[in-house]
């Protein structure tokens, strides 16, 4: 078996862990070095698609995700326009992939840092994900596809890279356009150009590995293929030591975990809407990340989709709160019931997109 | 031929696990994608069900011809 794990994946997942850790030492978020959920979140904040005063910021990991992966696929000649496999729903999946990551607080990416950060709720996330990932492979072996991609025109593939790069540059030339957290997660950030370096590099290996958290268990159920999930193991066993070495590591615990909830079973139902929508867009949040930058416009789609849902998340109090403490009483966090709501209506969404692009239907029409 | 190009992950390994399954296994299959990455992931999995596999590539496009 270990003939068929590439060590440019563990080398790969081992670099997001230890970039995950020195990110949050610099600056970064508790258990939030990477967060793509997170951070596509707080760049909608920064642009005001919602002005929820925490979680303001233009990320810049997320420009260097995308951007590395670019430079990688154009050096390694992997660079290529595509487009028109479902655009419009692969945007509905993204939206409500990312409402269900914030109901949980966090993407997969993040799961696997708070994990090792000792969060034992994001070990209930993990089984949800896993769930939610059965669910969509379910669909896979009854034929689920969005159909194919065609070759389009560079401009295309050059779309989101090029506004990513564009808006970052306005960030870094006049701040002042943007909006910026005073508290919250919104308000605790690396330095700028440290931290689109560093996510340059994870992103240039991402794409030369095709590291992806959904990839790796979907794999490994449906092709006792172990590769990708090598890249998981990796991201989680380098967070763990570093959180040890760092003295950062109190042990595990359900409670007083930075910026994570309590109530498990929303925990566990929104990591399975991101499991299950993940596995019918072929990749969890970072992988679409990746694939925008190799020129992939249904991924360029995807990624406005999860901008679009992180916006209406905060408008319409979908994401989940944090545990808090006040005046010495420890309040679990949770969700609202408008948030619980939108859970169900995206397990409806999915269920009715898995149905209606799978054989499943059809078998049944003959 | 199975044609699985354009194809998102990992629908064109699936594509090759129908085939393999439906024929019992057959001594020869051909697939053609359009990515890299599904060159390797196809590669990985025929050597996991005892194929060697060859590539040929012609204008960004591969065809895999798998034997046992």
């Amino acid at each position: 078996m270990s003939k068929r794990i590439n060590p440019l994946v563990l080398i790969a997942g081992a670099v997001v862990g230890a970039a995950a850790v020195l990110l949050t030492a610099l600056g970064n978020p508790a258990n939030m070095g990477f967060c793509i959920a997170c951070f596509v979140r707080d760049i909608a904040g920064a642009t005001k698609l919602h002005t929820a005063a925490p979680v303001q910021y233009f990320r810049p990991e997320i420009v260097g995700l995308v951007l590395g992966s670019t430079v990688m696929a154009l050096v390694s000649k992997e660079f290529k326009a595509r487009a028109g496999s479902s655009p419009a729903t692969r945007f509905v999946i993204g939206a409500f992939v990312m409402i269900g990551a914030l109901v949980f607080l966090g993407c997969p990416l993040r799961m696997v840092i708070r994990m090792g950060g000792g969060d034992l709720n994001a070990f209930v996330g993990l089984a949800g994900f896993f769930l939610g990932i059965l669910i969509g492979v379910f669909f896979l072996k009854k034929g689920f596809t969005l159909k194919r991609t065609y070759e389009v025109t560079k401009t295309e593939g050059f779309a989101l890279p090029a506004v990513l790069a564009l808006l970052f540059v306005i960030f870094l030339a006049a701040p002042s356009f943007f909006a910026f957290s005073e508290s919250g997660p919104g308000s605790k950030y690396a330095p700028a150009a440290l931290s689109l370096l560093v996510a340059m590099v994870v992103g240039a290996l991402a794409q030369k590995s095709r590291l992806c958290m959904v990839g790796g268990m979907r794999d490994a159920v449906m092709f006792r293929d172990f590769n990708l999930l090598s890249g998981f193991g990796a991201i989680f066993a380098v967070v763990l030591l570093g959180n040890v070495v760092l003295s950062k590591f109190t042990g595990f615990s359900t409670l007083s975990q930075p910026i994570s909830h309590s109530s498990e079973l929303w925990n566990l139902l929104g990591m399975t809407l991101v499991g299950w929508g993940s596995v019918l867009l072929g990749g969890c949040p970072l992988r679409q990340l990746i694939l925008a930058g190799e020129g992939n416009g249904d991924s360029a789609v995807t990624v406005l989709g999860m901008l679009v849902g992180a916006a209406f998340a905060h408008n319409f109090k979908l994401a989940g709160s944090a545990d808090s403490v006040a005046d010495g009483v420890y309040k679990v966090g949770g969700v609202a019931a408008s948030g619980k709501i939108a859970v169900f209506i995206g397990f409806a969404v999915l269920l009715a997109i898995s149905l209606l692009n799978s054989a499943l239907l059809k078998k049944e029409a003959k | 031929m199975i044609d699985a190009r354009g194809q998102s992950c990992p629908i064109p390994v699936v594509m090759v696990q129908e085939a393999v399954k439906k024929g019992n296994s057959p001594a020869e299959l051909q697939v053609k994608v359009d990515a890299m990455v599904c060159v390797e992931n196809i590669t990985r999995y025929a050597a996991s069900q005892g194929y060697a596999v060859t590539v040929d590539e012609a204008d960004g496009e591969y065809t895999l011809t798998l034997k046992k």
